[in-house]
């Protein structure tokens, strides 16, 4: 059987042109995203992540190439037609972009207002939705009164206000400290199973998509540089780009060892969850400087690297490469 | 003149400035928030961008803004003759008034619409929004305290104009002021109008900050 993909992007291409010329900001993009899944689009800045997302509810005009969601394709309808397929698809910003002259409750009622819902009925959804999202309390509030991680929550609220197939996120973490960034991932989450909503999130920090993604892509200088399962591209990143965004902060430390050969390890998953380096150091009987260590726990099993510096005696560093064997661990040398 | 005399003369070009500065100002607003609203949403940036209608009313507009109003008033008196069947006294002056002020509240408006947040504009065309929907429940609650703010000043500029009509034989304390102060060499009387006309502006731009701040929910 055919899988059942709620959005397909394919040969996506937007050039912008500027008085200074044209700029390729996505070039033949092609992304399938399942229906009920967590879809992450990871990429630095500029890379065209946020012009990919816009182009999935068409805020941007791809210049050529089709997005179709639900089987509908977008780049083919009416601007009225458009208008309706919209209201299935909810979007959140990183500037929360709620209306600062109304109250949560009538941030909410908004979009419900525009599809036609009578007002009484549109206050009590706009009100469970509220306590969905734990802002009870908080409906008589304006948007000024409320903490950035209270106002995502009503953006999500209002996204969600016309039960829509998809959510699209841009950045909706970036503006939000750690701890609210984590509860708003857990919100997504628990909404993502409770509504079965498909969630599109795009992002520069590999820990949103870590918590919550199922699959991910990776996008750089305009192309999509790999798509796979968080657990496959975590493991095996096929791409200079990914592995970029994962050893991001790996490759600074480096420069502080001294004189013996580096190691990297890599944890792929498979590897138990029990003490190797010390086990190896009790084995081979030979000492190693642990340089830098970021290791992570995706969905219950531990990935990640450690960069060892060897001792300087040849005959220890092979016990040392041949109990790694034996144990399976990837290693590589570095220069 | 005794003391009554005065409080009488001053009572009347009052009520008649109020009259003129109040029925002006809303009419102008009638026609010049719809324009303000069209060259907003016909912008390169606007939500229905057309390069064409934009150029035309923003010439228009430009065009009848240079117009020095003291000339307008006399340029316009066929058009008036038209309207009130008179070119004098103060429903006569409201014309010019209205003519004169439209173009300026239109100007006002845009500016005051255009500072409404991109964003927000973004996410209600991702709701699925149009082009009406988003200005009516978009664009001007969220522009309103920026809006009224532009109302006061308005009222006080269209205020300050009404003075002008004297000229023409306009009513008005500065219809009052130019004929006492300026024809009689009263200058008593027209320091009198001139405090008055003072004190009326000074309550309009203090209730219209007033109205705007009650108005303005991004303050805590």
């Amino acid at each position: 059987m055919q899988e059942d993909y709620i959005i397909q992007v394919r040969d996506l291409h937007k050039t912008f042109h500027t008085n200074n010329g044209s700029i390729v900001v996505l070039d033949n993009i092609n992304i399938s995203i399942k229906r009920g899944e967590i879809f992450g689009i990871i990429g630095l800045s500029g890379a065209g992540k946020s012009t990919l997302v816009r182009c999935m509810n068409l805020l941007e005009k791809p210049t050529s190439g089709s997005v179709i969601v639900d089987g509908r394709d977008l780049t083919s309808l009416s601007e009225s037609e458009l208008r309706r397929e919209r209201q299935s698809i909810g979007m959140i910003f990183q500037g929360y972009n709620l209306l600062m002259q109304r109250t949560a409750l009538d941030n909410v009622c908004f979009p419900l207002e525009i599809a036609g819902v009578k007002k009484k009925e549109a206050r009590t959804k706009a009100r469970q939705l509220l306590e969905t999202v734990g802002l009870a309390d908080k409906e008589k509030a304006y948007p000024a009164q409320l903490s950035g991680g209270q106002k995502q929550r009503v953006a999500i609220a209002r996204a969600l206000a016309t039960n829509p197939k998809v959510l699209l996120c841009d950045e909706i973490t970036s503006a939000l400290d750690p701890t609210t960034t984590q509860s708003i991932l857990a919100l997504l989450k628990d909404l993502n199973q409770k509504l079965g909503v498909t969630i599109v999130v795009i992002t520069h920090e590999m820990k949103v998509i870590e918590r919550i993604c199922n699959r991910v892509a990776i996008i750089d200088r305009s192309h999509i540089e790999e798509i796979g399962t968080v657990d496959e591209v975590f493991r095996r990143p096929n791409s200079a780009a990914a592995r970029k965004l994962l050893y991001e902060r790996s490759e600074n430390i480096e420069k502080f060892t001294g004189n013996g050969k580096l190691l990297r390890l890599v944890f792929d998953g498979s590897s138990a969850d029990r003490p190797i380096i010390a086990e190896m150091v009790l084995k081979c009987g030979t000492l190693v400087n642990i340089a830098f260590a970021d290791t992570k726990n995706i969905h219950g099993k531990i990935y990640g690297q450690m960069l060892l510096q060897l001792p300087e005696d040849p005959v220890a560093v092979n016990r040392i490469l041949s109990y790694l064997d034996s144990e399976h661990i990837s290693y590589q040398e570095e220069a | 003149m005794t003391i009554g005399d005065l409080m009488k003369l001053t009572a009347e070009g009052f009520g008649e400035t109020l009259y003129m500065t109040f029925v002006s100002t809303a009419s102008a607003y009638l026609i010049g928030m719809p324009i303000g609203l069209i060259l907003t949403v016909t912008d390169k940036d606007g939500i229905k961008p057309n390069p064409l209608v934009n150029g035309i009313i923003g010439f228009i507009v430009n065009v009848l803004r240079s117009v020095p109003f003291i000339i307008l008033l006399i340029a316009v008196m066929p058009i008036t003759r038209a309207i009130v069947g008179t070119t004098i006294g103060s429903s006569a002056t409201v014309v010019p008034l209205v003519i004169a002020a439209a173009p300026y509240i239109a100007r006002m408006v845009e500016s005051s619409v255009k500072e409404v947040d991109r964003g927000v504009i973004e996410a209600s065309l991702s709701m699925g929004a149009s082009p009406f929907q988003i200005v009516y429940k978009v664009l001007l609650p969220e522009a309103r305290p920026s809006l009224l703010l532009g109302a006061a000043i308005t009222t006080t500029t269209i205020l300050s104009y009404s003075a002008m009509a004297g000229v023409v034989g306009g009513g008005g304390l500065g219809d009052i002021a130019i004929r006492y102060g300026y024809h009689r060499k009263q200058t008593d009387i027209m320091i009198v109008m001139v405090v008055v006309l003072v004190a009326i502006v000074q309550v309009l731009q203090a209730a219209g900050n007033w109205i705007s701040r009650r108005n303005d929910k991004r303050i805590r």
